[in-house]
């Protein structure tokens, strides 16, 4: 089951990744990547992270993803991006690179020795595992609490930042 | 009081830091009771530290006070420690009592210069640095306040550094000291390595108790060279033949200056060291003899100097290098504790006569500028008479030379009659140059006097009405300077006994002192020295006291000898030509060539192949950021190939 | 082999999307989704390393990995739209100017 369940997932997501890079038009590598998003939220409630998962779906493919789309549309796409590439040999290197390190991570993921909890079983299977929203919040807010209210700092940063750049004039 | 000596160094320094720093926004009455107060605050810490020395045991009076370890590296360890015994003891008074008094002086020498405050910091500086010199109780440490008074005089001759003439005299004094202190960092270095320690009293053990019998032939040999090694230092600092060529130079500097370098601090440096190092000099008689006769034959040649010379002040910088000379004499000849005896009584007249001289080129100076004259105010021919107007001046400058010339009963007489009978002694041939150069000195002296302060003025009535005496303050040092010139002869038994411990040796306590106190002794001697005195006076007189053209006629007569003494033996001249002028050449072709052509052609061909390399380089940056995040992704690539190989 | 390395070879294999992504495409908007999708790769690897381990940590540093994505996005969009409004384009080739 849990092999049937990873496989649907996994392959939806890398289909629907590629999709998101070839697409033309990105309105629909947008779509596509809201599904990618997606399946990695089943694949974290697999691995019993129902608080990531959660908020992979509400934060990710939600608030960030609209974020996107609302962009996309206010601007206007009418003339894609078809003019000649002026960097000749760009794509060909970068498929190369792309093929070497899909390999070496390959040859890294099957080299990879699992943490010895592994041998307790598959995962889910462990019974109370830690990634309930209890113990994550737990976590959060005593041995990372300073950084936790450094991210509110560093949303206030990012929110002033895109006003002052979004504003035509202050 | 002597646990507090080390706030004789600290207080001027404390007042270096505030004039230099904020001396130009204080009033100047701060500036200079800052000044003063710090340094005769030194002077009482001084005396009292003296009183309470003299107190202690015989046997107890050499005190050492460690005040931190300064560095250490190897077998090197240097503390920052001060050295208190007997000698350092005079030293220490003489120094900052002479330089509390000319401080003072200052005040009034300095008032109307702009350059106020910046002249009680190198003036405090000054003091600082010598007291360090006399206090250290090692090589490092004494070397240190050499170097920095060394610095101090290039700085106050320097002072008024918009006249080439003075720029041109600090630079002279500076580099002919560095000839100098060559051979005295060669020196420190050499006691290192032979000695593995540069504290005083360490290395004089090693030399005095020397363990396995360090002292052979050979030995002997490398001690006679880290002997002569110092000397040479106190040849430049002490302005000796070769290296005595800066001094005269020196009055370039504002007066209380000269008086200061000359008398209290700088020239006194080399004496000192030489007496300081006297156990060093005593097993090696060649070096020792090498220094008597170099003191002698100064003494002789800078007394003839001054015979002809015009300037009032130039005469007296050259008595200063024969005072000098007779110093090294008496060292040469072991009379160490004559040689500090005469150190200090030279200090009390010779900044007497100084300081005479600066109160009488300053009444000149403001004379012949309220008359909108340009004669030189230094020049003797232009005055004359001047004690009818300042007679404070001209009766403490007739003390300062009569003590000068060695009439009896003043504290010239005393020194320089036990130098001379220790000469008698040890040399009999330094004796008689010794007695030629005292009668050399009372001439010049009396020359001086007569010149200066009787006869008719030679500038005319308007100039001489503007003539006036000095202020207070500046009168009343000479006084109190005056009281010392006098009185100063009369210590000298107490004197050595109290420095005998330190000379740690019985012949220094023999007929000079006997002669000089009681009148006994070398009774012979004694009659000769005040005999040459007197004749010096006496020719002096004759050619001087009427106005007259038997001087004159009497150079004339000796024209090439008057010619060379007045040329000064034309010794810049000759140092000019042998080694100022190929140093410029030397300078001329490291500029024009060396400089222009191989330097510059490395450092420009340095840039251009960077900027070559730029030019084929800079084609990476093609500006796509995606471009950039390709080079990136291959660096991972990279990376992670090197995880998979290894 | 256990599910485990699967989880790793999925991560890497949506990695290496994101990071191909990155390097071909010119629209910048696309571009930013593909730093998205690097970004969800890694995360991936985070919560499954919390699972196998068995410490929650991993989850929280996930939580701070979005915080920090969400505020990328924010500024890269606005930098994205005034850049529009400035050229008329959101093609990142044509932002070429700090070169030699």
């Amino acid at each position: 089951m849990d092999y049937f369940l990873f496989s649907v997932a996994a392959i939806i997501a890398v289909v629907s990744a590629v999709l998101v890079i070839v697409q033309r038009n990105p309105m629909h590598s947008a779509l596509y990547l809201i599904i990618t998003l997606l399946c990695i939220a089943v694949l974290y409630l697999q691995l019993s992270a129902q608080f990531v998962a959660a908020v992979q779906v509400i934060v990710y493919a939600g608030a960030i993803m609209v974020l996107f789309l609302f962009v996309l549309m206010l601007l206007d796409q009418e003339n894609p991006i078809d003019t000649p590439s002026t960097l000749r040999y760009q794509n060909p290197v970068a498929a190369v690179m792309g093929l070497l390190l899909l390999v070496e991570l390959l040859f890294l993921s099957a080299r990879a020795q699992p943490p010895a909890v592994l041998t307790s079983g598959a995962p889910g299977s462990s019974p109370g595992f830690p990634g309930s929203v209890e113990s994550v919040a737990e976590s959060m807010f005593t041995r990372y609490l300073f950084p936790f209210e450094l991210t509110s700092v560093l949303l206030l940063i990012g929110m002033v930042g895109v006003i002052v750049l979004a504003k035509r004039k202050l | 009081m002597i646990d507090y000596l080390f706030l004789t160094i600290l207080l001027p320094l404390v007042g270096v830091l505030v004039n230099g720093f904020f001396g130009a926004r204080l009033p100047k009455k701060l500036v200079a009771v800052i000044g003063c107060g710090t340094v005769g605050a030194a002077f009482l810490i001084g005396v009292s530290a003296l009183i309470a020395l003299a107190r202690l045991p015989v046997a107890e009076r050499s005190v050492e006070l460690s005040l931190f370890e300064w560095m250490a590296a190897g077998d090197l360890r240097v503390h920052a420690a001060l050295l208190f015994d007997p000698l350092s003891a005079v030293m220490l008074v003489v120094v900052s009592g002479i330089g509390l008094l000319i401080h003072v002086y200052s005040i009034g020498y300095m008032w109307k210069d702009s350059g106020f405050a910046r002249y009680f910091t190198y003036l405090n500086l000054f003091i600082v640095s010598m007291l360090i010199l006399i206090l250290g109780n090692n090589f490092v440490v004494f070397y240190v306040g050499w170097e920095l008074v060394g610095l101090c005089s290039y700085l106050l001759i320097g002072f008024w550094f918009h006249k080439p003439s003075a720029a041109d005299a600090a630079k002279k004094a500076f580099i002919v000291n560095r000839v100098g202190d060559l051979g005295f960092a060669l020196g420190i270095f050499a006691i290192f390595a032979v000695f593995g320690t540069v504290q005083f009293s360490e290395v004089f053990h090693a030399i005095r108790e020397p363990v396995n019998g360090f002292v052979d032939g050979q030995n002997l040999l490398v001690l006679g060279a880290i002997a002569v090694l110092l000397f040479i230092g106190a040849m430049g600092k002490s302005a000796q033949i070769p290296l005595y060529v800066w001094l005269p130079d020196a009055m370039e500097g504002p007066t209380p200056v000269s008086a200061l370098i000359h008398a209290a601090t700088m020239v006194t440096a080399g004496v000192y060291m030489v007496a300081r190092c006297h156990v060093l000099y005593e097993l090696v008689p060649g070096v020792l003899a090498f220094v008597g006769v170099i003191g002698a034959v100064t003494a002789v040649l800078a007394a003839s100097i001054a015979l002809v010379q015009h300037d009032i002040k130039r005469v007296l910088a050259y008595s200063t290098i024969s005072q000098l000379g007779y110093m090294f004499l008496g060292c040469g000849v072991g009379a160490y504790a004559a040689a500090i005896f005469h150190l200090m009584t030279h200090a009390f007249f010779k900044a007497l006569l100084f300081l005479g001289s600066g109160s009488v080129i300053h009444s000149m100076e403001h004379a012949i500028r309220h008359a909108h004259g340009d004669a030189d105010p230094q020049d003797m021919r232009n005055m004359g008479g001047l004690g009818r107007h300042m007679r404070i001046t001209a009766l403490t400058f007739v003390v300062g030379s009569a003590a000068l010339a060695g009439v009896p009963f003043l504290s010239g007489f005393y020194s320089k009659e036990e130098i001379l009978t220790s000469a008698w002694e040890g040399n009999r041939l330094l004796w008689g140059l010794g007695v030629a150069g005292a009668v050399m000195t009372a001439f010049y002296m009396t020359r001086q006097v007569l010149k200066t302060f009787f006869g008719k003025f030679r500038l005319g009535d308007d100039i001489e009405a503007g003539l006036h005496e000095s202020a207070a303050v500046m009168t009343v040092p000479l006084l109190l300077l005056a009281v010392g010139a006098v009185g100063a002869g009369w210590i000298a038994k107490p004197l050595h006994v109290f420095l005998s411990p330190v000379f740690n040796s019985q012949e220094v306590i023999h007929g000079g002192v006997e002669a000089a106190a009681h009148g006994g002794g070398h009774g012979s001697l004694m009659v000769i020295a005040i005999c040459a005195a007197f004749a010096g006076i006496a020719v002096g007189v004759a050619l001087y006291a009427k106005a007259s053209d038997r001087p004159t006629r009497l150079a004339a007569a000796l024209e090439p000898v008057h010619r060379l003494l007045y040329n000064k033996y034309y010794v810049d001249e000759i140092y000019d030509r042998l080694m100022i002028s190929q140093g410029h050449a030397l300078s001329r072709f490291l500029a024009n060539v060396f400089d222009a052509h191989f330097i510059d052609g490395v450092v420009n061909g340095v840039a251009k192949v960077v900027g070559g390399v730029g030019e084929v380089l800079k084609k990476c940056q093609t500006g796509y950021v995606r471009n950039y995040a390709l080079t990136m992704a291959a660096g991972v690539v990279a990376i992670l190939l090197y995880f998979l190989m290894r | 082999m256990p599910l485990f390395h699967y989880y790793l070879l999925l991560s890497g294999a949506l990695f290496t999307i994101g990071v191909v992504g990155v390097l071909t495409r010119r629209n910048a908007l696309v571009v930013l989704m593909s730093i998205e999708l690097m970004l969800n790769a890694v995360n991936l690897l985070f919560v499954t390393f919390s699972k196998y381990l068995g410490i929650v940590d991993g989850q929280v540093i996930v939580f701070f990995v979005m915080v920090v994505a969400a505020a990328e996005v924010a500024v890269g969009l606005g930098i994205v739209v005034s850049r529009f409004r400035l050229t008329g384009t959101v093609d990142a080739d044509k932002a070429s100017l700090m070169k030699w």
